[in-house]
């Protein structure tokens, strides 16, 4: 099964990095990517996706704030939150949302436990 | 605020940069929150070619003139400086945060210097050898230094001069929640070191982003 993921992040570095990752782990998978969360709200509700892997820092609003506006539109979608702040709080709000954290930089094998779980919620 | 394209930087550079120093700062956020025991909230990155007189007026305007600094120098493949900033008024609050909340005032006091050297030292390491892994690189890192008074003082820009002297200003302000604690921490590196900079800094783009470089 493959999957479009949502990459939101407000380095496009940050963003070329998850890309590189997600292309060697799941070469079928397609992406859309988004700099700003005003960015990922249209391209959510124009083209979808059954994955977001989304930036905790950015401008305007943060990562978990966004989880829950992608959340609105669509109430299963899969969501991962990519951060160095490992706080425990942040960590601890990324799990109240069902959604999964991950540390950045990201690691492949940490972003392959997530493409899992999110195609075995995507098949059910 | 200056003009982006001051910058001697390409975008993707000076994106790669803000990125390393976004996870070396969340990092430093981690550590600093384990110290406190709060929830410690932080900015999005700034990043901008200012004279060294504007960067000591960038902090004091902010918060008047009564700071405290943590210095830490670095040097080896980058060479630079390294500041966590907050106004004297938090210093106490800070010790009393780190310090687990229970000591008397006299102690508290007594404790503030090292008590603050410590607390730079650990948030400062963090930050940097975060952003040295990234780059393959180390640096050696120098003691703390603490400094008390105006921006410029804690630069230790008493030799520059209006519109010399450009540095690479780059800071994020952090809060603690429920604790009256705020602060800056601002890395400063002089127009030389950007050369370098700017070589790690197209390395780790090429290795982060692999064959698609150009895209």
């Amino acid at each position: 099964m493959t999957l479009k993921i949502l990459i939101v992040d407000d380095s496009r570095l940050a963003r070329m990095s998850v890309i590189r990752a997600l292309s060697r782990l799941r070469p079928d998978f397609t992406y859309i990517e988004a700099g700003h969360p005003d960015e990922a709200i249209t391209l959510m509700k124009g083209q979808g996706a059954q994955a977001a892997i989304v930036d905790f820092n950015m401008p305007g609003r943060d990562g978990l704030a966004l989880t829950s506006e992608l959340r609105a539109i669509d109430p299963d979608i899969p969501v991962a939150v990519l951060s160095a702040n490992a706080q425990q709080e942040i960590i601890s709000r990324t799990q109240q949302l069902g959604a999964t954290f991950l540390t950045k930089p990201l690691t492949e094998p940490a972003l392959d436990a997530f493409l899992i779980e999110a195609a075995t919620r995507q098949r059910k | 605020m200056p003009a982006r394209t001051s910058l001697p930087l390409s975008d993707l550079e000076l994106d790669a940069l803000t990125e390393l120093v976004n996870i070396g700062v969340s990092r430093a956020a981690t550590s600093l929150r384990d110290m406190v025991g709060k929830q410690v909230t932080l900015s999005v990155p700034r990043i901008d070619l200012l004279s060294c007189v504007e960067a000591a007026r960038t902090i004091s305007e902010k918060e008047g003139n009564a700071l405290v600094g943590v210095h830490q120098s670095f040097e080896g493949d980058l060479t630079g400086r390294a500041l966590l900033i907050f106004p004297e008024a938090n210093s106490l609050e800070l010790v009393r945060a780190v310090t687990g909340g229970d000591l008397p005032l006299e102690d508290i006091v007594s404790l503030e210097q090292e008590a603050l050297a410590e607390t730079g030292n650990i948030i400062l390491n963090n930050c940097l050898s975060t952003i040295a892994n990234m780059l393959n690189r180390s640096f050696k890192i120098s003691l703390p230094q603490i400094v008390h008074g105006t921006g410029a003082t804690i630069f230790d820009l008493s030799g520059c001069e209006e519109g010399k002297d450009a540095v690479l200003f780059l800071y994020i302000d952090f809060n603690v929640m429920e604790r009256d604690i705020r602060g800056y921490i601002t890395m400063l590196m002089d127009l030389p070191a950007l050369t370098s900079l700017q070589k790690l800094l197209q390395e780790f783009i090429r290795r982060t982003t692999g064959e698609q470089s150009g895209a």
